[in-house]
């Protein structure tokens, strides 16, 4: 934010930019693009060296030795201290730092204790799935609760409103397990509509090869229908959970940014015009309603991608949170650290996008 | 200006009252107001609160949603305003009346472009290719005095200083050629340097398209060298309709109390007398209070 604000202000208000564009357009623009994407790249570097540095300290401060991790309680001494060394133990804090981020950008995340596999070979299996399922519900909460929101300001006080109201009453209010549970007693065990837990049915998942890991992504480029459907009704139930989560959110962020835009002087404007009421809200109204949402959607599209634990859970999804909480649990530090640093990375990265397209949607944040 | 002002009436406004129901209670912005306008250029004065701005929403149709507005005649061009459907409305708006607001930062749109807003209000009204709008449009930017019309077409309205907002908006109201505009304060939130300006853009067309205007603002003498007539409102009310040129005998003792706050240059005032407030201004004619 504050770094969007350092950016538009100045720029925005000096006089002599259009004169100094009329001079050659071209080439100030080309250099105003390339000190954008050096100062947005640098920005990255900083708050991810930032991120590294929280990590690595959480991984000193902890009461957890790590030799002992690795060689176990019964390890004789003269074990104990070659793996010390080996580790890097004896170094120097910045040096062990530095050594940390040299792996770190190879790609080392070290080895998980529980599963005894490098970390980020979990990470890249289980991510996807969580990627899968966070993208389909933020896709969801998108489209349903942006209209949603705009219905609630624009019928303001009246029955639709209520009725956002309500379901986001109860987005907020029900917990998560209860809903997938009733879902999956509902919709699974009596109906029969969706699949039951996990991403593919348990004959399906031997037989299938993953190239991505998104489910739905390989099953289309391997032309395999049966799997792509298989999919589609084991993550519908979920999706549509966290759908109504983040839709709930949405809609409810939507419908005040919207009543607040409702009350500007350029809908007056465009209503004098003659503009109809249509173009009036989706249009002007909602084309500056964009400018804030989209900050609130990156928020609750990153905020998924943590992965949600309490529905991974339920649904025996193999995403990310579910692997954070059970390497905690086993005080796996390797894995934990690792998926932290993906989640601080994935926030880093959503932020830039929310940041690329604000200045998509908003004039003033461009330049 | 006789002759303009004798043909039949482009508006005719009788008893019109403008309602809001507030958590408070009612207020009645607008009490009976009652007026005739031709072809001319027409000034409402008064002070903040009189009712002259909701007036002028009202007219078109375009009081808040908690307002509600009631006349025993409220036509323009022969049609009754208040029993049109929101799509008739629309007609109306824009092609036939439109309103030039106070400050372009907050009227003009901020994600559009300043030709996208201009193009809309011509394509509202006029079945004409994108590209041929666009050719009206930099042409009608050329008529409010903007050099370098291509540029400004491209520009967002932050891009723009305040004059230039306000010649945009102007562009932006008098493109779709409506009979009568409605200036609400145009000029009120410009530096006093661009203002003469401005009116004078705002002037020059609205004379040569033989337009109708109503000039809404609180600047008594400003209104008075720019507008045919006067409408001195105060509390919801018309309290005194004269010509411009005889505002210096008007009777009523607001608008007599108005003037006699100005400053003026040609003697020296050591203190400008603050207005007393008579509460038969509320309800009686200009006769009873003459009395």
């Amino acid at each position: 934010m504050t770094e969007r604000a350092e950016q538009g202000g100045p720029e925005t208000a000096s006089p002599s930019r259009s004169g100094a564009r009329q001079a050659s357009p071209g080439r100030v623009r080309l250099k105003r693009a390339g000190l954008l994407l050096l100062r947005t790249f640098g920005s990255l570097a900083v708050t991810f060296l930032g991120l590294l540095i929280i990590t690595f300290l959480i991984g000193r401060v902890l009461p957890i030795d790590p030799v002992l991790a690795a060689v176990g309680d019964r390890a004789p001494a003269d074990v104990y201290d070659r793996v010390y060394h080996e580790m890097g133990l004896h170094l120097p804090l910045y040096q062990q730092f530095f050594d940390y981020v040299v792996k770190i950008f190879q790609g080392d995340f070290g080895t998980s204790v529980l599963t005894s596999r490098p970390v980020l070979d979990d990470i890249v299996r289980v991510f996807p799935a969580t990627l899968e399922l966070a993208t389909i519900a933020t896709i969801l909460g998108v489209l349903l609760g942006v209209p949603m929101g705009v219905l609630a300001a624009v019928h303001r006080g009246r029955w639709p409103d209520h009725c956002v109201r309500v379901l986001g009453l109860f987005g907020y209010s029900l917990p998560v397990f209860w809903l997938g549970l009733v879902g999956l007693l509902l919709f699974y065990m009596k109906l029969d509509w969706v699949g039951g837990p996990g991403r593919l049915d348990a004959a399906m998942e031997d037989f299938f090869e993953p190239v991505t890991g998104l489910i739905l992504v390989d099953a289309l480029l391997q032309g395999d229908m049966e799997v792509f459907w298989n999919a589609v009704s084991h993550i519908t139930l979920p999706a549509a959970l966290l759908a109504y989560f983040s839709l709930a959110y949405i809609a409810r962020m939507t419908r005040s940014f919207m009543l607040e835009q409702l009350a500007q002087e350029y809908v007056l404007t465009a209503r004098v015009k003659g503009v109809s009421e249509a173009r009036v809200i989706w249009r002007h109204a909602l084309g500056n309603v964009m400018v804030p949402l989209i900050t609130v959607i990156a928020l609750s599209y990153a905020h998924l991608l943590e992965g949600s634990v309490l529905t991974e859970t339920v649904f025996a999804w193999p995403g990310l949170g579910s692997y954070i909480t059970s390497s905690l649990l086993n005080a796996d530090m390797n894995a934990v650290l690792g998926g932290t640093i993906i989640v601080g990375g994935v926030f880093i990265g959503i932020n830039l996008l929310s940041d690329l397209l604000y200045r998509l949607f908003d004039p003033r944040a461009r330049r | 200006m006789a002759d303009l002002k004798s043909a039949a009436p482009l508006l005719e406004v009788e008893d019109l009252r403008v309602h809001f129901h507030t958590p408070r209670g009612e207020v009645e912005a607008v009490r009976g107001l009652s007026f005739t306008l031709g072809r001319e250029r027409l000034g409402i004065v008064g002070e903040s609160g009189s009712g002259k701005s909701q007036t002028g929403r009202a007219i078109l149709g375009l009081t808040a949603g908690n307002g509600r507005i009631t006349a025993k005649t409220l036509r323009f061009q022969g049609q009754d305003l208040l029993s049109l459907s929101p799509k008739q409305w629309r007609a109306v708006r824009g092609a036939r009346m439109s309103m030039i607001m106070q400050d372009p930062k907050y009227s003009l749109n901020p994600v559009m472009t300043v030709g996208d807003q201009i193009v809309e209000a011509y394509r509202q009204h006029h079945r004409v290719s994108a590209a041929e709008a666009r050719q009206r449009a930099l042409a009608m930017l050329a008529r409010v005095k903007i050099r370098d019309p291509e540029r400004v077409f491209a520009t967002y309205p932050h891009e723009v200083s305040g004059g230039m907002g306000q010649r945009i908006m102007i562009a932006m109201m008098l493109i779709p050629e409506p009979d009568l505009i409605i200036a609400d304060e145009p000029t009120s939130a410009l530096d006093v340097t661009v203002r003469l300006q401005v009116l004078a853009i705002l002037d020059d067309l609205v004379r040569e398209r033989g337009m109708a205007l109503i000039f809404i603002s609180h600047d008594l003498p400003l209104v008075s060298s720019f507008c045919d007539r006067i409408l001195v409102m105060y509390k919801g009310r018309v309290v005194e309709d004269l010509k411009a040129s005889d505002l210096q005998s008007a009777r009523h003792p607001y608008t007599q109390g108005l003037l006699g706050c100005l400053p003026r240059l040609d003697h020296r005032q050591e203190t400008l007398p603050v207005l007393r407030r008579d509460p038969r201004w509320e309800h009686g004619t200009l006769e009873e209070v003459m009395r």
